[in-house]
């Protein structure tokens, strides 16, 4: 086993002593119940504890990056939204975010607006699904049906607004495919009145249970340094005390007028990955909260012709409009040559679209730097000397959706 | 004592009514972790889904039934069977009702006079067919299983073991008919302190006994797949699983045959019906079902321990705890009695 990594080898050393000890090597994945889709593991072990951990991914290669280059601008919506399917508005937003910059859109106030209310809204959902699911992965079964509970009436607001469930495909270059519908704001706000009540019960059911304390308290530990040094982002390095939110740092669709924390922590162990996740739901509520009470009437897409379609009644009265809407449909806009990175700040992290035009009505190349991908690294790092069922925990607090790893 | 063949029909019926019992439980959890998990469980086969255990049992049987090439096949074939014969056999020596209150029978089958060591002595040996059909399965997922098992064993036999002496001390018995005659918490108030820390460690070494939440990790699905049952499929996979829902309803019978009154009822219903509280049957599976009610709230509302530190519980905690009581109930015995 020379292929260990040095700390584990000085490990294995010393639990063997006199012994001359045998690691087991075990497949995880790609089919298994803790790896959260396909991320397959290639573990070590040497009775209970992990030795080494190599992940291997590439089960759900969609060749996405690829696909794009053969749509239009305005149609890559329709796979970003696919990757992250647990926070898919954060990915919408990536890409219109980059394109946008692009072309040099100017997106109106209320679509910005709305922009931000829906993915934040959005990152509770994924929250609440990594938190159900990472509970679930300790055994604790009844935590998930709760949390899933407050997701599906994110998951109805959404809905109400874009019409699917999931692959919401609701943000425009240039601003929104249409505007909220009648009865939008009160169900919003009934949601906000009820969800902190619940949080704190979720929050109550495990929080203080030593069993708990336990499992997650000095598990997987994750340092300040090797957070940087693997390029985590996102709560889990916030947990380790990487204060770096591109939020507060690039801010972007007016993130900056908005009043919110992030939360931090220095521990860098899985409880504190959970206890970052938990807080920055309520952070996201109070964005959310924010963001409703400024929602005003007003234009939701960019009034450049060049980029947003007309109105469905101009067709009727205006040659013009005709001829502007038949090229945006049979060939969509033509943003000038040139290249751009955006970041973001995804549920999970840092996710930014890097785009690359060459002035043609296709992009010439997209590369997305997707979280999860970097934060599957930290995996093992987190799990090594570890036992194996801390090793499942770590999967679950570095939170990785293998749709965003494989792209 | 009752002719032979009488034993054997009671036998054969103890195994019928354990196996339905074990089908029923399936449903009884099913849906009452629904209720605690905010949905309603099964209930589209039959009135309240009570065909649903019949509708899986038969699906159980048509699977497709795979042994892994290169396993050792007669444990294999083996191993489901040690574990369900001595799940059943376990629930012989409990006593259900008073002498010769079935219709002039005996509601028990085996009257022994060491009826608890018995108890205790199949219980364990049950773990033999979990520790060998991980091993004989050939797979390693199989084989981590096995291995928390047998972990698992060594951690709350101790503490199981210990629990019982403050019975053992005050029944002066190892008859689990004369110790639920008794009945343990009469004899004198001050032992009740040792009764209830020995009930307690008691409960606690019943759920590691039958890898009930939190000590589930034989078969830590997150981990291991399906542990020591992952290779297993059709029937031989069902007759695991029928050992560990019987091994369920074994532990509550025990749990409740030494600290809980076992099959007599509280007296205070002899004021309503005389006699009610020596009805056979009814108090003892009255009783298993609210004890069985108790393992399915632990499964909705805790999380599973670590290996390691189910170990430093079973060790540390659990055999202090138990040690303590029979201690305890033991000075009571020698200084106050």
């Amino acid at each position: 086993m020379s292929d260990l990594p040095h700390g584990a080898q000085v490990l294995h050393e010393e639990r063997s002593g006199d012994f001359s000890t045998k690691l087991m090597r075990i497949n995880v994945g790609p089919v298994h119940p803790a790896t959260h889709g396909v991320l397959r593991l290639v573990v070590d072990l040497d009775g209970e504890t992990v030795m080494g951990v190599a992940p291997r991914i590439g089960y759900l290669h969609t060749g996405f990056e690829k696909t794009m280059e053969n749509r239009t601008w305005q149609q890559v919506v329709t796979y970003t939204n696919r990757m992250d399917y647990a926070h898919a508005l954060g990915h919408d937003l990536a890409y219109v975010l980059a394109a946008e910059k692009l072309l040099d859109a100017r997106v109106p106030e209320r679509a910005q607006r709305i922009r931000v209310l829906l993915t934040e809204l959005n990152r509770i959902a994924s929250h609440l699904l990594g938190l159900g699911t990472g509970l679930l992965d300790m055994g604790a079964l009844t935590p998930f049906f709760y949390t899933m509970r407050e997701r599906d009436k994110i998951l109805d607001i959404l809905e109400m607004v874009s019409g699917v469930r999931m692959n919401y495909g609701y943000f425009r270059v240039g601003g929104l495919s249409r505007d909220l519908p009648e009865g939008f704001e009160e169900k919003v706000q009934a949601f906000i009145d009820e969800f902190p009540a619940r949080l704190e019960e979720y929050l109550a059911m495990f929080a203080d249970n030593p069993i708990w304390v336990n499992r997650v308290r000095g598990a997987g530990v994750v340092t300040r340094d090797t957070a940087l040094e693997v390029g985590l982002t996102g709560p889990s390095a916030r947990a380790s005390g990487v204060n770096y939110d591109v939020r507060k740092a690039a801010p972007y669709s007016g993130y900056e007028d908005y009043d919110f924390e992030v939360p931090m922590a220095e521990e860098g162990d899985a409880e504190q990955r959970f206890a970052v996740r938990a807080r920055e739901m309520e952070q996201s509520l109070r964005i959310v909260q924010q963001a409703l009470v400024r929602l005003e009437p007003g234009p939701i897409k960019d009034p450049d012709r060049r980029i947003s379609l007309p109105e469905r009644h101009e067709l009727e009265t205006s040659m013009e409009a005709v001829i502007f809407h038949f090229k945006l449909v049979t060939e969509g806009f033509h943003p000038p040559m040139g290249e751009v990175y955006v970041p973001t700040e995804s549920a999970r992290g840092e996710l930014g679209y890097y785009l690359v035009s060459d002035g043609g009505s296709m992009p010439y190349r997209v590369k997305v730097r997707t979280p999860s991908l970097v934060n599957v690294q930290a995996i093992e790092p987190a799990s090594i000397g570890g036992t194996f069922a801390d090793m499942v925990v770590n999967i679950a607090t570095m939170d990785p959706v293998m749709g965003d790893v494989d792209k | 004592m009752d002719p032979l063949w009488v034993i054997f029909l009671k036998a054969f019926v103890m195994s019928v009514l354990l196996l339905g019992g074990f089908a029923y439980l399936t449903w009884y959890q099913r849906r009452l972790l629904g209720r605690f998990q905010h949905r309603l469980g099964p209930n589209r086969t039959g009135p309240f889904g009570l065909l649903q255990p019949i509708a899986d049992a038969i699906k159980m049987i048509f699977k497709q039934d795979v042994t892994p090439t290169r396993a050792d096949k007669f444990v294999f074939i083996l191993a489901p069977g040690i574990s369900v014969v001595f799940a059943l056999v376990t629930f012989g020596a409990i006593p259900a009702g008073p002498a010769n209150s079935f219709f002039g029978l005996d509601p028990w089958i085996l009257d022994l006079d060491i009826g608890l060591l018995y108890v205790l002595a199949t219980t364990s040996i049950g773990v033999y067919g979990i520790f060998l059909g991980g091993w004989a399965a050939n797979s390693k997922y199989s084989l981590l299983g096995s291995l928390r098992s047998s972990a698992q064993i060594i951690s709350y036999e101790l503490g199981l073991g210990l629990s019982v002496l403050s019975v053992i001390m005050i029944a002066g018995t190892l008859n689990l008919r004369e110790i639920v005659e008794l009945n343990v918490w009469s004899v004198s108030p001050w032992l009740w302190p040792g009764l209830i820390v020995a009930l307690f460690a008691f409960w606690i070494s019943a759920t590691a006994e039958v890898s009930n939440v939190p000590f589930d990790l034989p078969e830590a699905e997150q981990e291991l797949v399906a542990g020591y049952i992952t290779e297993y499929s059709s029937l031989k996979f069902a007759l695991f699983f029928m050992a560990e829902y019987v091994g369920m309803i074994n532990a509550s019978a025990i749990i409740a045959t030494l600290f809980l009154g076992g099959y007599k009822g509280p007296a205070f219903f002899d004021l309503l019906i005389p006699g009610m509280s020596e009805w056979p049957f009814i108090w003892l599976i009255l009783k298993i079902v609210l004890l069985l009610g108790v393992f399915i709230w632990l499964q909705a509302s805790l999380m599973r321990m670590r290996y390691d530190q189910l170990m430093r519980f079973g060790w540390v905690w659990l055999f202090e705890i138990a040690l303590g009581a029979a201690l305890l109930t033991g000075a009571v015995i020698a200084f106050v009695l």
